[in-house]
C-alpha cells in the first residue's frame, strides 16, 4: 500500500513465540494494524494518564477531553491536507496567514456585506460565507501551487512568501479592525454552547459509525474473498469490530457526560417548556460541529489518499517523481491541486476559529503553520516525501493539543510549555526515523 | 526476421534530432523495427542512443524528425502518447515509486477502477498474480513496498509492468545491467518468449556482449550519430565493436584495425 512497509518479523520475534510477549505480538500481527498508529495511541494514552495523576485528576474528565477535541479541530482539519503537500516533497508555510486572509475575508463577507445585501442574520448567510471562504481558499492555494508547479519556485520559498503576503493582505483589508460578530448560523461552527449536537444526535452518530466500522470491515473481507486472497483469520475480523465499536461508542457515552452547566440548562429547559425538576437536569452537550467537521474532513481525506488515483498520483510523486512523470501522471496539475486542497482545508479551519472566537482579527492563526507541520510530522509524515497517513496527523494533532492543555492544567509556565512541545517534536521523529530504518 | 520482404515496419525514427543548448546528443538518426525483430541499438557513453529512445518513450520531445507507427507519422509529446501507440518502455532506473507496492507500480498513471470510481487494489493485486505467474513464479511479495524488494524483483516488477499492457513494441535500456547471471538469464529467456509473440523490441545497451546473441539486427551510434545498421547474422562481435569505438562500417575496417581492438 502506500505506507511504509509492516516491520518484517525478525528471527528475534520468531523465538517470542511461546512467550506471552510473542503470543500478544501475534495477536496483533493476525489483525494487520498499523503499529506505527498503534504507538500513537499509547503515547496519547501515556500523556493523558501522567498529566491526569500531576495534575489531580483534570485531564480525563468529560469536559477536558470535550474541549480537548474542540480545540484540535481547525489543526487536525489542517494537518490532514499538510500531510499530502509534504508527501509530495513540498511544504507550506503559508497555512497560518492563509487561515488569517480567509478568515477576514469570511468575516467581512458575513458582518459587512452580506447584511447590505441580504440583510442581518438571513438563513443563508453561513453558508454563502462558507462556500465563499471555501472557493477563496482554493484559488489562493491553487495560485501558489501553480507558482511551485510551473514556474518551479520551491514550495519553501513561495509558502514563505505567502506567509508574509497573506498576513498582511489580512491586516489591509480591515485596515487591523477586529471584525465580530459572526452570524448567529454560522457561530455554531465553531462549537459553542449552540455548536453542538446534543447527546441523542451524539447517540445516532456513533451507531452510523459503528455501522460503518462493520460495513468496511464486510467489504473489505469480501473484497479479498471474491480474488481468493489471504483474508485475516475470521476471530481478528470481529476483533477488531468489536474494539473498534467499543471505543466509538465509550468515547460517545463520556462525552456525553458533560453536561450543560446549570444556567444554560435552566435557559433551555425553560425554552423547551420543561419543568425544572429538584435534583437538577443533566443535558449533554454531544459532539461539538468542529468536531464533528473534522472527523468528517479525516474519513474524505483517508478516502481521497487511499481509494482515489489523485491520492495514490501524490504518493508516487513523493516516491519518485521522475517515474510518476514517465508512467504519464500529470505531476504538476497533481501538485497544483493538492495546495488548492490545502486552501480548502485552510478555509474549513478558519471558518472554525472565526466562529469559536465570534470574531476576526488580523493576527489570527500566527504560528499555527509550525503546529500543523508538527502534527503531521509526529504523525508519521516523512519530510523526504512518500511517506504519511491521515489518521497519523490527526493523532499527532491530538498529541500535540493534549500536550499542551495538560501542561496548562498542570501550571507549567508558557515558555516551559514551548520547550517541551519542540522537544517532543524532535524526539518522535527521532523515534520514528529509528523505526523505519530498522524496518527497510 | 529478413527484411528483404518489406513488410511496413512497426517503427520507424526517421531523422531524428536531439539538442542540449549546442551539444547535438542525437543528430540525424534514422532506425526502424520490424514485428518479431530485436534490434540492438549499441553505443559508448554518451552515444545518444538513451536520448534517442526516450523520444520514442515519450519523455523527450525530439527537435526535428518524424516517427512513423505502422507506417504512420504519430506525435509522441508525452509517456502517455506512447502508451496508446503499444509503446512499452523498462527504463535503466526502473522507474518504479518505492513506496508502492507492485501491483500499484504496475498500474500507476493506469490504474483499475471500481464502479465506483476508486482504485480497484483487489483487481489489481490478481492481475499482477496472473502475470508474474508467467514472469517470476517465485515472486510472492505483492503487499510491500517495492522499496524493500530485491533488485531482480524490482526488475520484475518493471518488466511485467510492460508486458501486461500488450506492449506491441518494447524498448528495453540496460534491461540487465543489474541482474546475475541466473536473473540475465530469465530476462534473455523472456526476451525471446516476446519475440515469438511478435514484439518487437529496441534493446540499449553500452555492451555489445549483452546483447550480441539477441538481436537481430544492431544500430551502432556514435556521437549522436548512427554509424550504420547491420544484419548481425553478417557481422562479427569484433566488427561491431569496430563500429562503436572506430566509427567504422564492416567493409571500411581492416584486419589491423580489428588486431588494435583487442590492444
Amino acid at each position: 500500500m502506500t505506507k511504509t512497509a509492516p516491520p518484517i518479523p525478525d528471527a528475534a520475534a520468531e523465538d517470542t513465540t511461546g512467550t506471552e510477549h510473542g503470543r500478544a505480538r501475534q495477536l496483533l500481527g493476525a489483525m494487520e494494524l498499523d503499529t506505527r498508529l498503534l504507538g500513537m495511541l499509547a503515547a496519547l494514552l501515556v500523556i493523558w494518564i501522567g498529566f491526569h495523576i500531576m495534575s489531580g485528576g483534570t485531564v480525563l474528565t468529560p469536559r477536558n477531553l470535550w474541549n480537548l477535541s474542540v480545540q484540535t479541530s481547525a489543526v487536525a482539519i489542517m494537518a490532514t491536507g499538510m500531510v499530502l503537500v509534504i508527501v509530495s516533497r513540498n511544504i507550506d508555510l503559508s497555512v497560518g496567514s492563509m487561515l488569517a486572509a480567509v478568515g477576514m475575508a469570511m468575516a467581512l463577507l458575513q458582518a459587512e456585506i452580506l447584511p447590505d445585501i441580504i440583510g442581518f442574520d438571513h438563513p443563508a448567510t453561513w453558508i454563502i460565507t462558507l462556500i465563499a471562504g471555501i472557493a477563496l481558499g482554493a484559488l489562493l492555494g491553487a495560485f501558489q501551487g501553480a507558482v511551485i508547479a510551473y514556474i518551479g519556485v520551491p514550495s519553501f520559498i513561495v509558502t514563505l512568501g505567502g506567509l508574509l503576503v497573506w498576513r498582511g493582505v489580512a491586516w489591509a483589508m480591515a485596515s487591523g479592525r477586529t471584525i465580530a460578530p459572526m452570524d448567529t448560523t454560522f457561530q455554531t461552527l465553531g462549537g459553542g454552547s449552540s455548536g453542538t449536537i446534543g447527546g441523542f444526535w451524539s447517540w445516532v452518530v456513533g451507531i452510523a459509525a459503528a455501522a460503518g466500522i462493520v460495513f468496511f470491515l464486510i467489504n473489505q473481507r469480501r473484497q479479498r474473498q471474491k480474488f481468493g486472497f489471504h483474508v485475516r483469520p475470521q476471530w481478528a475480523d470481529i476483533a477488531l469490530g468489536v474494539i473498534g465499536i467499543g471505543v466509538v461508542l465509550g468515547a460517545i457515552g463520556y462525552l456525553n457526560r458533560y453536561f450543560l452547566p446549570e444556567r444554560l440548562a435552566r435557559a433551555r429547559a425553560e425554552a423547551d417548556g420543561i419543568p425544572w425538576p429538584p435534583g437538577g437536569l443533566d443535558i449533554s452537550l454531544g459532539l461539538a460541529v468542529p468536531v464533528l467537521l473534522a472527523i468528517a474532513v479525516a474519513l474524505v481525506m483517508t478516502f481521497v489518499a487511499t481509494r482515489r488515483r489523485y491520492g495514490r498520483y501524490v504518493f508516487a510523486i513523493g516516491g519518485n517523481p521522475e517515474a510518476a512523470e514517465l508512467a504519464g501522471i500529470k505531476t504538476r496539475l497533481t501538485i497544483v491541486k493538492t495546495f488548492a486542497l490545502m486552501g480548502v482545508l485552510v478555509a474549513i479551519a478558519a471558518a472554525v476559529q472565526i466562529a469559536r472566537l465570534n470574531a476576526a482579527v488580523s493576527g489570527l492563526g500566527q504560528l499555527t503553520e509550525l503546529y500543523v507541520i508538527a502534527a503531521a510530522v509526529i504523525g508519521g509524515t516523512s519530510l523526504a516525501g512518500g511517506i504519511g497517513t491521515i489518521a497519523g496527523a490527526v493523532l499527532g494533532a491530538l498529541v500535540m493539543q493534549s500536550l499542551q492543555s495538560g501542561m496548562v492544567l498542570v501550571g507549567v509556565d508558557a515558555p516551559l510549555q514551548d520547550i517541551v512541545v519542540g522537544i517532543v517534536l524532535v524526539i518522535a521523529v527521532a523515534i520514528d526515523t529509528f523505526y523505519r530504518r530498522r524496518a527497510t | 526476421m529478413t527484411v528483404d520482404a518489406k513488410p511496413t515496419p512497426l517503427v520507424e525514427m526517421r531523422d531524428i534530432r536531439v539538442a542540449f543548448g549546442g551539444l547535438h546528443a542525437v543528430d540525424g538518426v534514422t532506425v526502424d523495427l520490424y514485428p518479431g525483430e530485436v534490434v540492438a541499438v549499441v553505443g559508448g557513453n554518451g552515444a545518444g542512443k538513451s536520448t534517442l529512445i526516450k523520444t520514442l518513450s515519450g519523455a523527450h520531445r525530439c527537435d526535428s524528425g518524424q516517427i512513423f507507427v505502422d507506417g504512420k507519422p504519430v506525435t509522441i509529446d508525452t509517456p502517455r502518447d506512447a502508451k496508446e501507440f503499444g509503446i512499452e518502455t523498462i527504463y535503466q532506473t526502473l522507474a518504479l515509486a518505492e513506496n508502492i507496492d507492485a501491483p500499484g507500480n504496475m498500474f500507476l498513471g493506469r490504474e483499475l477502477r471500481t464502479r465506483w470510481g476508486t482504485i480497484d487494489d483487489s483487481a489489481m493485486e490478481d492481475a499482477a498474480r496472473k502475470v508474474m505467474g508467467r514472469l517470476n513464479p517465485k515472486f510472492e511479495n505483492f503487499k510491500t513496498a517495492v522499496m524493500s524488494l530485491s533488485g531482480g524483483q524490482r526488475q520484475s516488477v518493471a518488466i511485467a509492468r510492460a508486458v501486461h499492457f500488450d506492449a506491441r513494441i518494447m524498448i528495453m535500456d540496460e534491461p540487465t545491467a543489474a541482474l546475475g547471471p541466473a536473473e540475465t538469464e530469465q530476462v534473455n529467456d523472456l526476451i525471446q518468449q516476446l519475440k515469438a509473440e511478435g514484439i518487437g523490441i529496441f534493446l540499449i545497451s553500452h555492451d555489445i556482449h549483452d546483447v550480441f546473441d539477441l538481436a537481430d539486427r544492431i544500430s551502432v551510434m556514435a556521437q549522436g550519430k548512427l554509424v550504420g545498421t547491420v544484419n548481425k547474422a553478417d557481422v562479427t562481435k569484433d566488427q561491431v565493436l569496430a563500429m562503436i569505438i572506430m566509427g567504422k562500417l564492416p567493409d571500411e575496417v581492416s584486419e589491423t584495425d580489428l588486431a588494435h581492438l583487442h590492444d
